[in-house]
């Protein structure tokens, strides 16, 4: 019941676009996903450049997998659509748990994806009546929008976008190609500093916001594997560290 | 011959028979193991490790007094083959990690092997020295120059027996040829020749001549920004010296003929597997890439390794593979976590047993897998501590998808993404296996009855 008055309210704006509830369900999830895999792509491409020598395989795979998106995005329309949603409604929706990410179509068809997206609620101010244990995630969310408002990093235009995208993939194979000691600042120096110091948090947040979620879900939903990622025990130091940096601002 | 499975079609018991490197909890990244290879008798095995160390072991002559040990590999030299560099012009750190060793047939008392990081290959040579000279007339035993005027006497200097050295040094350095990273170096059957691979380009050496190379591919854009495949893997025929084959991220393989032309950018043969549509998502392609490629030792047949599958490709039929095997499938629900910690860009190798009836590959959580190419069975196996008393027989694992997991299984939450298998390799004509586990290196045997 409480998962349902939430829902409601988040795809209010949506209706319009999307029509029946039927289709509210099923491409947002679908979209989130897509939108979420092209973020995180590009937070590893830009995460590379810190590196000794970007691999270039890797790099040419990320690079095709966000073209891809890109293609699959402009063909069906949902470019546009992302301008018309209000700023702090597109951060919110770019903030995906990679629990949500990489649940499985089936299980989002089925509505249980909707309990994990609402404690990406805009009423930040209501979310005190959630668990305690997801205060953690909450409270973290709401330094990210905020941050994001400020940060050039922001789509706005669509076209401008694709151009960024584009200027972003065309940049980074260009400074493969031409690597001099001041590429690595000539490749930072079109992109707003505060988003270069927000990828970390990007990356961060998201494995962060899954750890939420995963206490969120447990209330609402069945099992599901949701812990696939905590095996990558190399993470956790650096997400402990991001979590206390974020706690602490 | 005891390759295969045997004569009498049972199944090969594998058991534990040594393992090399330390049991700390924290390994030191420059001990982590990043190359394995046998030489071509199996007398030596290789390893090569990510701080720029080679490690050589020499299987000991069997014994008729203790036959249950079977010929243990000991360590015979050990040398610092690269050290780290820095470029200046890119300000870019050189990794000094060992990416390939290859070994040249043995043609005289000397062992030969090829070693490269991403930028140089080495050429080394490995003796041994068991006498000295003793006796010089223009120094004494301490090496000091003697004065000439106080010499009266002439004599012949003798050799001594001394204690057992193994030297190595390099012989040759095939450097600046590189400007991405080297992936693959596979030397020529007519054993005058080699390649070195890298991202876009492959260069073939004659290994008399380190100041030149001649570029036989090339897939480099005019324009970077063009770029959307890389080589990932290339290897050279096994008894044809004009063909060779090479990998691209993009899950093809091409074969070349170099009496065709200079510069091999025309294939004369294509491999590919026509893509699955009711499989595609947004990482199809990231999974197709191949990590590996490897001839069989007959020369009749290929086989690549992508992230979930290993194939066998025979030559002669480039729309399809004639075999696929799964290698993990559990793992493509994860995909997106995969891809996300990075481990979907893992690049496992994979290898053919002598007779090329049976092909191996690594996985996760420690575990590789074996296919009997004839019986169509497979077995997962680990490389554990838990599992290494002497002679002990590894027990078949099993990777529980879903439902009730049985005691025995591990389930795939369970699996520790961090231990990769990604290097193995396999005895030229007897069934011993080294196994690669981030900084141990385990060799197994088949079980003698």
């Amino acid at each position: 019941m409480f998962v349902r008055g939430l829902k409601r309210k988040c795809f209010d704006g949506e209706e319009d676009i999307e029509g029946t509830l039927a289709g509210i369900k099923a491409i947002p999830s679908y979209n989130l996903q897509r939108q979420s895999l092209l973020d995180m792509s590009l937070v590893k491409l830009q995460l590379c450049h810190m590196l000794v020598e970007p691999n270039l395989c890797r790099s040419v795979l990320i690079a095709n997998t966000v073209r891809q998106i890109q293609e699959e995005m402009t063909q069906d329309g949902t470019w546009q659509m992302i301008n018309t949603q209000s700023t702090g409604q597109a951060s919110l929706d770019r903030l995906v748990s990679t629990d949500i990410l990489c649940r499985s179509s089936r299980e989002q068809a089925e509505g249980k994806h909707v309990s994990g997206y609402s404690t990406f609620n805009k009423d930040f101010d209501g979310s005190q009546a959630q668990d305690s244990s997801e205060t953690m995630s909450t409270a973290s969310s709401l330094q990210a929008p905020r941050h994001l408002q400020n940060n050039a990093w922001e789509m706005e235009n669509p076209q401008e976008n694709k151009g960024n995208f584009q200027k972003s993939l065309d940049q980074i194979f260009e400074t493969l190609e031409n690597k001099s000691p001041n590429s690595v600042e000539d490749l930072f120096s079109e992109v707003d500093n505060s988003y270069y110091d927000f990828d970390t948090m990007l990356t961060g947040m998201m494995s962060n916001t899954k750890m939420g979620h995963c206490d969120g879900l447990e209330t609402f939903s069945s099992p599901t594997t949701t812990a696939s990622n905590s095996n990558c025990k190399s993470d956790l130091n650096e997400l402990d560290h991001i979590v206390e940096i974020l706690v602490e601002s | 011959s005891l390759t295969g499975f045997g004569n009498l079609m049972q199944d090969v018991l594998w058991c534990f028979s040594q393992v090399k490197g330390t049991i700390d909890i924290g390994v030191t990244e420059a001990d982590i193991i990043s190359t394995v290879e046998f030489n071509h008798t199996g007398e030596l095995l290789a390893t090569g490790d990510k701080g720029g160390r080679v490690v050589i072991f020499q299987r000991e002559q069997e014994s008729k007094h203790q036959p249950h040990r079977r010929g243990e590999y000991n360590v015979y030299s050990t040398f610092q083959s690269h050290e780290p560099e820095f470029d200046y012009l890119k300000s870019l750190e050189i990794e000094e990690k060992i990416n390939k060793i290859r070994w040249l047939p043995q043609q005289n008392a000397a062992y030969f092997l090829l070693s490269t990081n991403d930028k140089t290959v080495k050429l080394w040579k490995v003796s041994e020295r068991d006498k000295r000279p003793e006796g010089y007339n223009l120094k004494d035993e301490d090496g000091r120059l003697r004065d000439p005027s106080m010499i009266t006497m002439l004599r012949v200097p003798v050799l001594r027996p001394m204690d057992l050295m193994v030297e190595a040094t390099p012989r040759r350095v095939f450097a600046n040829a590189h400007t991405y990273h080297i992936n693959s170096i596979s030397v020529n059957s007519d054993y005058e020749t080699y390649m070195s691979a890298d991202d876009l380009r492959i260069n073939l050496w004659n290994f008399e001549i380190t100041n030149q190379s001649f570029n036989i591919v090339d897939i480099k854009p005019a324009n970077m920004e063009e770029l959307t495949e890389v080589i990932t893997a290339a290897e050279f025929h096994p008894h044809h010296c004009n063909t060779f084959v090479y990998s691209s991220s993009k899950g093809t393989i091409r074969l070349c003929d170099m009496r065709t032309a200079a510069l091999c950018d025309r294939h004369a043969k294509f491999f590919e597997e026509p893509e699955d549509p009711s499989n595609r998502s947004f990482f199809s392609e990231i999974i197709s890439s191949i990590s590996d490629v490897k001839f069989s030792h007959s020369g009749r047949y290929i086989m690549t390794r992508d992230y979930l599958t290993v194939k066998v490709w025979d030559l002669n039929m480039e729309n399809r593979p004639i075999e696929t095997y799964q290698v993990h499938d559990y793992l493509r629900s994860k995909l997106c976590s995969l891809y996300e910690n990075d481990c979907i860009f893992d690049k496992f190798e994979c290898v053919w047993n002598g007779s090329d009836s049976v092909i191996m590959t690594g996985s996760y959580n420690n575990f590789f897998r074996m296919f009997d190419r004839n019986t169509k069975r497979d077995v997962t196996l680990e490389a554990s501590r838990e599992n290494s008393k002497p002679r002990a027989i590894l027990k078949p694992r099993k990777v529980c998808v879903g439902g009730k997991r049985r005691k025995d299984e591990i389930s795939v939450d369970s699996l520790d993404f961090s231990k990769k298998i990604l290097h193995t390799a396999w005895h030229p004509s007897e069934n011993i296996i080294a196994v690669a586990a981030t900084n141990n290196l385990y060799i197994f045997q088949d079980k003698v009855n």
